[in-house]
């Protein structure tokens, strides 16, 4: 790399787009600052762009410009276009890709078979199985949450498979790196085969209700590939914004996992969803109750919560349900939105829908605020929501979801549950709390539900 | 120039960085948070760039474009879908029955 003013423009360019990342994030990780957060990691972004165009021996310009413009546009179109509810699946299409090109960077380099040192080498190798697998994986978990991809596969001994395919892809990656002449480009094949196989193998049998877990952990993988890979071509920029991802997208996945009391390896290596297993017997019978009686029972409680879980993201909801609450509190009831860390397909979701429709933040409480008050609670409305309410997390040990911390809307006076059909929730786990004394099922869109239990309101 | 050591502080540092920035999030910013991580890290755009830009073989030339290609599509899908969740934050008042999907939310 030659040096020069260029250069020198290049490197504090980079210097400049890193404090404009770090600045951003910390924006965005307080609600009254959060929405110029992102107008500032974005103006690091179009700095950093823009000065890579003058690195010195740079050629190609009209490739990388046409390479810009197409996946550029596509992610335009498709990001304006997506619904709301559609986000995660998104943020794991995009995070995808980002590991795809960390490990294109790893491809060329590798391919190059340029004399590297040992250390440069091992992290372009590291980087480039990252990134494969977070590429791989994270477009699984796409196919998943669009419905593209219906069940969760599972084969005898995945466990051995997977362990097989990683040690075999560390193995050949080894190689790679203390190739006396430099890589093969067959063995450099064969490692990025080996890394996007395990990357779909890996994700294949995690079942739905960990995929917001699963995204964040490959949303911090692929930072950490970004990182690696900005070692490899001595890019700062690179290596700081990647390793900022890279721990704070850790820490982010450990606050999921730990909000479902589930450790890491435990979602990573155990069939969630795997119903096949024994499970405590569920008694008793569903009963249903029509919306005109529904309504009638909120109008005249003093407290209502609702808990809204993904069924509400899927309905689009929340703007009937926010006008149903509205109507509640003008007739003098306490309503309270009770949200489950992971309620929805990732933490935070149902607070960005209910934001959305103009919920105003001091009418939303956190599973662990609103606990307590489930027992003088008159009615507790369940739009959507199942394994976060499930009280088998409480006393079923054979339960795959024992000891995940849930909402005890169980304990309320009354348990209104909305849901489309008689089928077990995402995870595939029977619920008992349909089944007790208090509750009753409404079946239904709960879009429609919402709007019939206005009417039934309004026409008291 | 990086080398060695100094790389590993930045490493270190970065590292620290990212864990206080996120520190003590609530839960509500998490999905947006999560995903203004995931237009960070599209600054490997920057990196396929320079990887694309001193490809010479075939093979070189269309794993870089690929790298490219996708490293802009993480960079431009992360800051749009970003930018419209957090847009939502904006309003105290709501902005009208319809369903969602429509960005640019009533200023107010």
């Amino acid at each position: 790399m030659g040096g020069g003013i260029a250069a020198v423009l290049v490197s504090a360019s980079y210097l400049l787009a890193a404090f404009l990342f770090i600045t951003g994030l910390k924006r965005m990780s307080s609600p009254v600052t959060a929405r110029g957060g992102i107008g500032w990691a974005g103006a690091g972004m179009v700095v950093a762009t823009i000065a890579t165009f003058f690195t010195p021996d740079m050629s190609n310009i009209v490739l990388i410009l046409v390479a810009i413009a197409l996946g550029g546009g596509v992610a335009w179109i498709t990001g304006k276009r997506v619904a709301m509810t559609d986000m995660p699946q998104m943020i794991a299409l995009y995070n995808g890709m980002g590991g795809g090109a960390a490990a294109a960077i790893a491809a060329v380099e590798l391919f190059k078979g340029e004399a590297h040192s040992t250390m440069v080498l091992a992290l372009a190798v590291l980087g480039g199985l990252i990134g494969a697998v977070s590429f791989s994986g994270s477009l699984i978990a796409f196919g998943k949450l669009q419905d593209l991809i219906k069940r969760s596969f599972r084969f005898r001994g995945q466990n051995v498979v997977n362990l097989a395919l990683l040690l075999a892809s560390v193995l050949v990656g080894a190689s790679l790196v203390l190739a006396a002449a430099g890589p093969v480009p067959g063995m450099v094949t064969l490692f990025f085969g080996l890394a996007l196989v395990l990357g779909v193998t890996m994700t294949l049998p995690i079942g739905g209700a960990d995929m917001p877990v699963v995204i964040s952990l490959y949303n911090a993988l692929t930072g950490l590939a970004v990182a690696f890979e900005g070692f490899v071509l001595n890019n700062a920029a690179m290596i700081i914004a990647g390793m900022v991802v890279g721990s704070a997208g850790t820490l982010l996945t450990q606050l999921m996992a730990k909000a479902m009391n589930r450790s890491l390896a435990n979602v990573l290596f155990s069939g969630f969803g795997d119903t096949a297993g024994p499970q405590g017997e569920v008694s008793g019978s569903m009963k249903p109750i029509d919306a005109a009686d529904v309504g009638v029972m909120m109008a005249f409680a003093q407290k209502v919560i609702i808990v809204p879980g993904y069924g509400m993201a899927v309905a689009q909801a929340q703007h009937k349900v926010w006008e149903l609450a509205k109507l509640l509190q003008e007739r003098g009831v306490t309503v309270k939105f009770a949200i489950h860390p992971v309620a929805g397909r990732m933490p935070g979701h149902m607070n960005v829908l209910l934001a959305e429709a103009g919920v105003p933040y001091d009418v939303i409480y956190d599973e662990s605020e609103i606990n307590a008050e489930f027992d003088n609670t008159d009615v507790a409305l369940i739009i959507g929501a199942n394994d976060v309410v499930n009280p088998a997390a409480r006393t079923d040990k054979s339960s795959p979801i024992y000891g995940m911390p849930i909402l005890n809307a169980d304990k309320s006076r009354n348990v209104i549950v909305v849901k489309r059909g008689k089928g077990a929730g995402f995870s595939g786990i029977e619920n008992g709390l349909f089944f007790l004394d208090n509750t009753h099922m409404l079946y239904g869109d709960g879009q429609a539900v919402a709007a019939a239990l206005i009417q039934a309101v309004k026409a008291l | 120039m990086i080398d060695g050591f100094i790389a590993l502080y930045i490493f270190m540092l970065a590292a620290f960085t990212g864990y206080e920035v996120i520190g003590r999030v609530p839960t509500i910013l998490h999905t947006p948070l999560m995903s203004g991580s995931n237009f960070v890290h599209g600054i490997v755009l920057v990196g396929a760039m320079v990887a694309l830009g001193r490809a010479d073989t075939t093979l070189e030339l269309v794993i870089g474009f690929l790298g490219v290609a996708l490293g802009a599509g993480n960079a431009v899908g992360g800051y749009v879908v970003t930018e419209r969740m957090l847009e939502m934050f904006k309003s105290s008042k709501p902005a009208g029955g319809t369903a969602g999907g429509t960005a640019g939310g009533k200023k107010h």
